[in-house]
C-alpha cells in the first residue's frame, strides 16, 4: 500500500475527522503536526493555493478539504464503510454532511462573540441549526445512519467535542436535555464510541489553546465593536 | 451613476440566491396546511411506478439546470415539475423541509435535495451512459474539490458582495475575481492541451456545476452592461464556458435569453424600491 501521511493540527476538528475515518478503516498514516503560524514548506508545497491544514497525502498525492478527504478515503479503502450501501441513503448522508460545512460554521461565529445583538443573532442560528440537526437529522435514531457511526458522525464530531468548549467560553448554553433530547444522547453515545474516545483533543488543553486564541482575537478586534 | 451592488454581476447566479434567501425569510412565517394523505398517496403512487423520476425546479435557477443537464446526460426520462417559489408546494416541503428549496430530485419515491449531492446519487444510480464522476478517486477527489470552491468559497465571496455596498463592496468584489483566479490556476492542470473541448455530450461533474453558474454570462452582460466573464482576466474560464455553451445539450437547458434579461431587471427594479 502507498504510503498515507496526514498533516494537521491537534485542537482542529477537521484533522481530528480525518483521523477519524482513517483509526475507523484500520489504515496506517504517518501524522505531522503543522504550525500555522510558520508554515511549514510541506504544507505549501503540497497545498500551495490555500495552504490550509489537514491535508492527506496519499503516495505523493495531497487531497485536502475535510469533506473530501472523507470521500476519497471512503473511495479508495471500502472496509468498514462510512457511507450505506443504498443510494437514497448515501444522498441523505451527504445531505447531512453537506449541511454541516454550511451550517455549523455559526458555532465558530459564536466563539468570536462577546455578548449583545451580535451574539443574539448567531446564537439563533447555532439553535436553528441544532433544531434541524434533532428534527430532521437524527430524529430518533442512535447515530444519523443507524446503529453505527458513519460519515455524518465524523462531520458533526464539532458539535460533539468542541461546542461544549465554546460554551463554556462564550457563556452559553446551547444542547441541553430538555431542549435537545436527541442531540444530547448523541454527543454521549459519539464522545463513548471507543475508537473516538481514544481520539479526542484533551478537553482541558483544548479549553486553554481555544481560551487563548479568542482572547488574542478579542483583543486584537478592539475595544466597541 | 452607482449601479445597485446587487446586480453587478453574475447577476444569473445572484437572482437565484436574492430569490432563494427570500423565500426562505418568508417561510418561516407561512403557516402551510399539513396534508399527509395526499402526499403518503403520491409517494406510494411514486414508488408504484418502478423508476419514476420527478425534478422539482424553477426555470432560472442554475442549481436546477445542473441537474437536467445530467439527466438529459444519462438519458434518463424525467417529469418536471415547475414550482413557484413564491408560493411553495406542499410537495417541496414535505420532500426538502430542512431547506425548502429546489432543486428536488425524487426517484421511487424518494426525495434527494442539494443539486451535487443529486449530480452523486445519478452518477451512483444510473450506470449506463457517460460518467458523471471520474472513475479514479484521486481525479474524483480534485473535482469535488473544485466543484465545492465554487459552490462554498465563491458563491460566499458573491453573497458578500451583493450584500455589501462602498468599500465595502469594492473589496468583496475584489475578493469574488480573486477567487477566480485561484480556479482559474488550479484547474489548468485539467486541460493538457490548453484549450477545453468536449466530445459528443460527456460534460462531468465539474463541468456541469461551472456551465450552469456562468453559461448564461451574457445574459447578465445585456441586463446590466457589463463584462462578466472576461476572456483577458480568466481565459481558461471563458474558453471552457464557450466550449460548453456549444453544446445541444447545454443550449437545450438554457432559459430563454429575453426572457431571463427581464426577470433580472424586474428583480432590479424591485430590490430598488
Amino acid at each position: 500500500m502507498e504510503e498515507v501521511k496526514l498533516i494537521g493540527t491537534w485542537p482542529s476538528p477537521f484533522s481530528s475527522r480525518v483521523i477519524w475515518a482513517l483509526k475507523l478503516k484500520g489504515i496506517p498514516y504517518e501524522y505531522i503536526e503543522e504550525d500555522l503560524s510558520n508554515k511549514s514548506p510541506m504544507l505549501l508545497q503540497y497545498n500551495p493555493l490555500h495552504k490550509k491544514i489537514p491535508v492527506l497525502v496519499h503516495g505523493g498525492k495531497p487531497i485536502y478539504e475535510s469533506a473530501v478527504i472523507l470521500q476519497y478515503i471512503e473511495d479508495v479503502w471500502p472496509q468498514n464503510p462510512l457511507l450505506p450501501n443504498d443510494p437514497h441513503e448515501r444522498a441523505v448522508a451527504r445531505f447531512w454532511v453537506q449541511f454541516a460545512e454550511n451550517k455549523v460554521p455559526c458555532i465558530w461565529r459564536l466563539f468570536r462573540t462577546t455578548g449583545g445583538e451580535e451574539q443574539e443573532k448567531v446564537n439563533k442560528e447555532s439553535m436553528e441549526m441544532l433544531r434541524a440537526l434533532e428534527e430532521h437529522g437524527l430524529r430518533d435514531k442512535k447515530f444519523f445512519g443507524g446503529d453505527k457511526i458513519g460519515i455524518a458522525e465524523i462531520a458533526y464530531g464539532q458539535v460533539a467535542h468542541w461546542l461544549e468548549m465554546i460554551e463554556d467560553l462564550v457563556g452559553v448554553k446551547l444542547i441541553e436535555a430538555h431542549t435537545f433530547p436527541y442531540l444530547h444522547a448523541w454527543t454521549k453515545n459519539f464522545n463513548q464510541v471507543p475508537l473516538i474516545k481514544e481520539n479526542l483533543p484533551d478537553y482541558g488543553e483544548m479549553l486553554m489553546y481555544f481560551k487563548r486564541a479568542r482572547d488574542n482575537f478579542l483583543t486584537s478586534r478592539g475595544p466597541g465593536m | 451613476m452607482k449601479e445597485n451592488f446587487l446586480f453587478h454581476n453574475y447577476c444569473y447566479v445572484s437572482v437565484c440566491f436574492f430569490l432563494s434567501d427570500r423565500q426562505v425569510e418568508r417561510d418561516v412565517t407561512t403557516s402551510y396546511k399539513s396534508s399527509t394523505p395526499t402526499i403518503e398517496k403520491l409517494r406510494k403512487k411514486e414508488m408504484g411506478e418502478e423508476n419514476k423520476v420527478t425534478l422539482y425546479g424553477m426555470w432560472a435557477s442554475p442549481f436546477v439546470r445542473r441537474v437536467e443537464i445530467a439527466l438529459k446526460i444519462k438519458g434518463i426520462p424525467y417529469e418536471y415539475v415547475e414550482e413557484d417559489l413564491r408560493n411553495k408546494s406542499q410537495f417541496l416541503l414535505q420532500y426538502n423541509p430542512v431547506h425548502k428549496k429546489v432543486p428536488v430530485l425524487v426517484h421511487n419515491g424518494n426525495p434527494i435535495a442539494e443539486s451535487l449531492i443529486i449530480l452523486e446519487y445519478i452518477n451512483e444510480t444510473w450506470k449506463n451512459g457517460p460518467k458523471i464522476l471520474p472513475e479514479d478517486p484521486f481525479e474524483r477527489a480534485k473535482v469535488r474539490f473544485w466543484a465545492d470552491f465554487l459552490q462554498q468559497q465563491f458563491l460566499d465571496s458573491l453573497r458578500s458582495a451583493t450584500k455589501s455596498s462602498g468599500e465595502a463592496h469594492e473589496k468583496a468584489m475584489k475578493d469574488v475575481f480573486e477567487k477566480l483566479t485561484v480556479f482559474e490556476e488550479g484547474t489548468e492542470g485539467f486541460f493538457p492541451n490548453g484549450t477545453p473541448h468536449f466530445e459528443g455530450e460527456n460534460l462531468g461533474f465539474l463541468d456541469i456545476v461551472l456551465c450552469s453558474l456562468f453559461g448564461s454570462h451574457k445574459v447578465g452582460e445585456e441586463a446590466l452592461a457589463m463584462k462578466i466573464i472576461d476572456p483577458e482576466r480568466h481565459p481558461l474560464i471563458h474558453s471552457w464556458v464557450t466550449a460548453m455553451n456549444e453544446l445541444p445539450v447545454v443550449k437545450e437547458t438554457l432559459p430563454p435569453h429575453d426572457k431571463m434579461v427581464s426577470f433580472i431587471q424586474s428583480l432590479r427594479g424591485n430590490s430598488l424600491d
